[in-house]
C-alpha cells in the first residue's frame, strides 16, 4: 500500500499566514478525515497537494520519495485528484463532455472526439455511481446533488491513488450518500487513499479511519476516528469546550400562524401541515421531494394551485414575495450566493434591500437611519466584518449566511422560512445561527426550516414533517423522532 | 493607490492625463471657445450615456438609442415644419422616444428575451420608420424660435450644456441617492435577490428602457436644432459611443457596478480625444485608429489596476 506525507508545509498569502508547518498522512486504501473551521487551512493545505497552489516550505514525500508537484498536471501525474466543494462542472455541455474535458488524450483521434469509446465509458462510470442519466444530458438539466455525482464520476474516470474530497456530501441526499460511501468502500479496497472534509461528525464515524484536525493554520492532533470523542474532536476545532451541538430550547406554541390544507402546486401534489407561534419546525425529506417548492409557493415566488392557505389567522395566496414580505413572512433562500445575497453589495446594500422603503423619505434613502440599522444588526448578530461597506463578497461563508438571516429578520417578520440555513459552514457559525433561530423563536414567532442535515433537524426542531415525492407524508416529533421513523416517511411508507 | 481604487478615480486621472497632453501639443486647446466646444460636443454622446448606464447597471444594453434619437427627431421636425407649435411638437418626439423605449423594455422584461438581440431588432425597426416617414430626405426649413435651443446661451453657456448638466445631476442623484436607483443596481447585481426582497423587477427593467429612449428623444431635439436639419440618418452609430462612454467610466458590462459619474467622465475622455485631434489636424481616417487605441489602452490600463 502507497502512504503519502505533508511535513512541515507553510504558505502565506499577501503576507498572512494560512498554514505554518502542517502535516497530513495519507495512507492507500484508508480514509482520513480532515476536520477544521472554515478558514483553518484545509481547502489551502488540499490545494498545495493538487498543485493549485505552492507550498512556501515543506515536502510532500510519496512512497519514501520527496516529490515536486508545481502544477495540476504534476499531480496528475502521480495520481492524485481532487472532487472540489464548489462544483467544476460545465453547464452548457453534457454529461460525457464534462468527462471529456481534461482527459481529451484517450478520447480522441487526429482531433474528433471519439464518441462511442467516451459514451461506454461514461455509461459505466455512471452505472457505477449510480446515476441514471443519459452521458448526452446537460449538465445544467441535473439537480444539484446528481452534478456532484458527476464530478465524483469525473474523477473516477482518472485512475487516481490519492483523492481529496471536499464536502461530497453537501448537496446529496441521503441515498446518494449512502452511494458515495459505497464507493468510497470500494476505492478503499482498490488500493486509493481518500482525504475527507466534511463538517458532519456522524459521517466521519462512518468511513473516516483517521482524523487530522487543523486550527488557524496549525496541525493540531491525529487520532483513531474509532476511538475519537466528538466533544472533543469539536473543541480541538474551535479552540474551546462546546457542550451541545444543538441547544434545543422548549417550545410553547402558541397560535397558528401558517396553515396548509391539501395544498397542491405545480410541483408539489399535496401538502398538510403547520406551524405555530414559538416553535421550530423542520421539513426534511430526500433530495427532490419538493421541499424547497413547497416554500416557494408559500413565500409566492411559485404559486399554489389549490387548497387551503392561511397565513396569520387569514386565508390568503401569495401572488408576489412582496406580498409574502409585507404580510410578515420572510424567506431565507437556499443558495446564499446565487439567491440570497448580491455579492459586489455591501453588507450595508444587502442589509437595507428588503426594507428599502421603511428608511426612505420621498423615495430618497436615509443613509444615517441605513448605517445605524445595518451597525445595530451587524452587533446584534454577531457577524464579523471589517466595515460595513466591505462588499458582502468579501466574506467567509459563515458570515455571510448570517447577513442573509439578518437581512430577512431585521424586518420583523411573524415566520421566518430558513432553506438549508447552515449548509456548508463551519461549527462555531452553525452554532450561531441556532442560537439566533431560539431566540426568534423565544420571541413568539416561528420557524418553518429545511434541511438535509438530519441530526441537525432532529436536533433542532420541535417537529418534523417528512415529505417524500412532492407529498408531505407525516410529522413526527417527541419519542417518535429518530432516524428509523424520518428514513420511513421519506421514502414513502407510513408509520406504523 | 488605495484612495484611487475605492474611489475609483482611474478614469478621471485618465482624462485628467488626456487633457494635459492635448494642452502640451495644440495651444488652442485650452481656449475657453475651444472648451465650450468640446462641452457642446459631447452633449449628444453624454445624454445617451446617462440613459445607456441605467441600461447596462440592469445588465442591459440598448443599441437602439441611435435609431430612437432619430426617429423622434424626425416626427418632432415633421411636425414643426407642418407648423405645429415648437414647444408640443417637441413633447411628441419625447414621447416616441418613451414609447421606443417601453417597446424595448416590455419585450425583455415581460417577453423575458435577450436585450442584445431586443434592440439590435429596435435599431433597425426605428430606422426604417425614419425612413419610410421621411422617404429619406432631410428636413429643413425648422423654424427659428427651435434652433435657439441648440445654438442659445445661458449665462455664456450653450444650452444643451446646461441640459446635460441637469440630466447628470438628477441621474446621479436617482442612482445614488433613492430606493429607485438602489433597485436598479439590486436587479443588475442579482435579479434573482432582488426579486425575493420584493423588488417589481419588470417595472424596473421597463422604467430604464424608458429613460433610455426619452433621453435618446433629449439627444436627437438637440443635435437637429444645432444642425438646423433632421437627417434621416442621424445618430447612426451614437449607442456603440455611449456604451464606450458608459465602459470607459468604469461601470460593468454585467450590471450591479458603475456609475453616473464614470459615464461623464468617459464621455468627455471622448470628447476631448476628438477635439484634440481634430486641433492636430489628424487625418480623420486615423482618427477613429488612434480614438480606438486609446480606448483599449484605458480600458486595459484599468482591468490591471483592479
Amino acid at each position: 500500500m502507497g502512504k503519502l506525507m505533508m511535513r512541515g508545509i507553510s504558505k502565506s498569502f499577501s503576507g498572512v499566514r494560512v498554514l505554518e508547518e502542517v502535516e497530513l498522512i495519507v495512507e492507500g486504501g484508508k480514509v482520513v478525515a480532515l476536520l477544521g473551521e472554515n478558514g483553518a487551512g484545509k481547502s489551502t493545505l488540499m490545494k498545495i497537494l493538487t498543485g493549485e497552489y505552492q507550498a512556501d516550505a515543506g515536502e510532500i514525500v510519496i512512497d519514501d520519495q520527496v516529490v515536486d508537484i508545481k502544477n495540476v498536471d504534476d499531480a496528475k501525474k502521480h495520481q492524485i485528484g481532487m472532487i472540489h466543494q464548489e462544483l467544476n462542472l460545465f453547464p452548457n455541455l453534457s454529461i460525457a463532455e464534462n468527462f471529456l474535458i481534461g482527459n481529451e488524450a484517450e478520447y480522441q483521434q487526429s482531433g474528433f472526439i471519439r464518441s462511442s469509446k467516451l459514451n461506454d465509458k461514461v455509461k459505466s462510470i455512471l452505472q457505477q455511481v449510480n446515476l441514471q442519466r443519459h452521458p448526452s444530458e446537460l449538465v445544467k438539466n441535473l439537480g444539484i446533488g446528481e452534478q456532484q455525482l458527476v464530478e465524483i464520476g469525473k474523477a473516477l474516470l482518472q485512475d487516481v491513488k490519492y483523492l481529496v474530497m471536499d464536502e461530497p456530501t453537501a448537496a446529496l441526499t441521503e441515498s446518494e450518500t449512502e452511494r458515495l460511501f459505497q464507493i468510497i468502500e470500494s476505492l478503499k479496497k482498490n488500493g486509493v487513499g481518500i482525504v475527507y472534509i466534511s463538517h458532519r461528525m456522524e459521517e466521519l464515524y462512518r468511513i473516516a479511519d483517521k482524523v487530522s484536525v487543523l486550527r488557524d493554520g496549525r496541525f493540531i492532533a491525529t487520532r483513531d476516528m474509532k476511538t475519537a470523542d466528538e466533544n472533543e474532536l469539536v473543541s480541538m476545532m474551535v479552540g474551546r469546550t462546546v457542550d451541545d451541538r444543538y441547544p434545543k430550547t422548549p417550545s410553547n406554541p402558541g397560535q397558528v400562524l401558517l396553515k396548509a390544507v391539501d395544498v397542491k402546486t405545480p410541483k408539489v401534489k399535496r401538502a398538510t401541515l403547520e406551524v405555530r407561534a414559538g416553535e421550530i419546525v423542520g421539513l426534511g425529506g430526500l433530495m427532490g421531494a419538493g421541499r424547497t417548492e413547497l416554500v416557494s409557493a408559500f413565500a409566492g415566488v411559485d404559486r399554489i394551485v389549490e387548497g387551503e392557505f392561511e397565513f396569520n389567522g387569514k386565508r390568503t395566496r401569495f401572488k408576489t414575495p412582496k406580498q409574502a414580505i409585507d404580510s410578515g413572512l420572510a424567506f431565507v433562500t437556499e443558495d446564499r450566493k446565487s439567491q440570497g445575497l448580491i455579492l459586489p453589495f455591501s453588507v450595508r446594500e444587502n442589509m437595507a434591500l428588503p426594507t428599502l422603503g421603511l428608511r426612505s423619505r420621498f423615495g430618497f434613502i436615509q443613509s444615517r437611519q441605513e448605517r445605524d440599522f445595518t451597525s445595530e444588526v451587524v452587533n446584534k448578530m454577531r457577524i464579523k466584518v471589517a466595515s460595513i461597506d466591505q462588499p458582502a463578497g468579501s466574506l467567509s461563508g459563515g458570515n455571510q449566511q448570517k447577513i442573509v438571516i439578518g437581512k430577512w429578520m431585521a424586518q420583523d417578520p411573524v415566520l421566518l422560512i430558513l432553506d438549508e440555513p447552515t449548509r456548508g459552514i463551519d461549527v462555531g457559525a452553525k452554532q450561531e445561527i441556532y442560537e439566533l433561530m431560539n431566540a426568534f423563536k423565544s420571541q413568539g414567532r416561528g420557524i418553518l426550516m429545511i434541511s438535509s442535515d438530519l441530526p441537525e433537524l432532529m436536533g433542532i426542531c420541535d417537529r418534523i414533517y417528512v415529505m417524500h415525492e412532492g407529498e408531505v407524508m407525516g410529522e413526527i416529533k417527541g419519542e417518535e423522532m429518530n432516524n428509523e421513523n424520518f428514513m420511513k416517511l421519506a421514502t414513502g411508507r407510513k408509520l406504523s | 493607490m488605495n484612495v484611487i481604487k475605492k474611489y475609483r478615480l482611474g478614469p478621471l486621472i485618465g482624462l485628467v492625463l488626456i487633457f494635459i497632453v492635448m494642452s502640451i501639443l495644440s495651444n488652442q486647446f485650452l481656449t475657453f471657445s475651444n472648451l465650450r466646444n468640446v462641452a457642446l460636443q459631447t452633449t449628444v454622446n453624454a445624454l445617451l450615456g446617462v440613459g445607456m448606464t441605467f441600461v447596462i447597471l440592469t445588465s442591459g444594453i440598448d443599441l437602439s438609442v441611435g435609431s430612437t434619437l432619430a426617429l423622434s427627431a424626425v416626427i418632432s421636425s415633421g411636425l414643426m415644419v407642418a407648423h405645429v407649435n415648437v414647444f408640443l411638437a417637441c413633447i411628441v418626439g419625447i414621447v416616441v422616444g418613451a414609447a421606443g423605449g417601453a417597446l424595448n423594455g416590455l419585450l425583455v422584461s415581460y417577453g423575458r428575451l435577450a436585450p442584445f438581440i431586443v434592440t439590435l431588432g429596435t435599431q433597425q425597426l426605428f430606422r426604417g420608420l425614419t425612413e419610410v416617414y421621411t422617404h429619406g430626405m432631410p428636413i429643413f426649413n425648422l423654424p427659428n424660435s427651435f434652433s435657439n435651443l441648440g445654438t442659445g446661451l445661458i449665462a455664456g453657456i450653450p444650452i444643451p450644456v446646461v441640459i446635460a448638466a441637469v440630466v447628470f445631476i438628477v441621474g446621479w442623484i436617482v442612482l445614488k441617492k433613492t430606493v429607485v436607483g438602489r433597485k436598479i443596481y439590486a436587479l443588475g447585481g442579482n435579479e434573482k435577490v432582488a426579486q425575493l426582497a420584493g423588488v417589481k423587477v419588470n417595472r424596473y427593467l421597463v422604467w430604464v428602457y424608458v429613460v433610455a429612449g426619452v433621453l435618446a428623444a433629449f439627444a436627437g431635439l438637440i443635435l437637429t436644432s444645432r444642425l438646423g436639419t433632421a437627417e434621416p440618418t442621424a445618430g447612426t452609430g451614437y449607442e456603440l459611443d455611449a456604451i464606450t462612454a458608459v465602459v470607459l467610466g468604469g461601470t460593468s458590462l454585467v450590471g450591479g457596478e458603475g456609475s453616473i459619474i464614470g459615464t461623464l467622465v468617459g464621455a468627455l475622455i471622448l470628447g476631448v480625444i476628438d477635439n484634440g485631434l481634430n486641433l492636430l489636424n489628424v487625418n480623420s481616417f486615423w482618427q477613429d485608429a488612434v480614438k480606438g487605441l486609446i480606448i483599449l489602452v484605458a480600458i486595459l490600463l484599468d482591468r490591471k489596476k483592479n
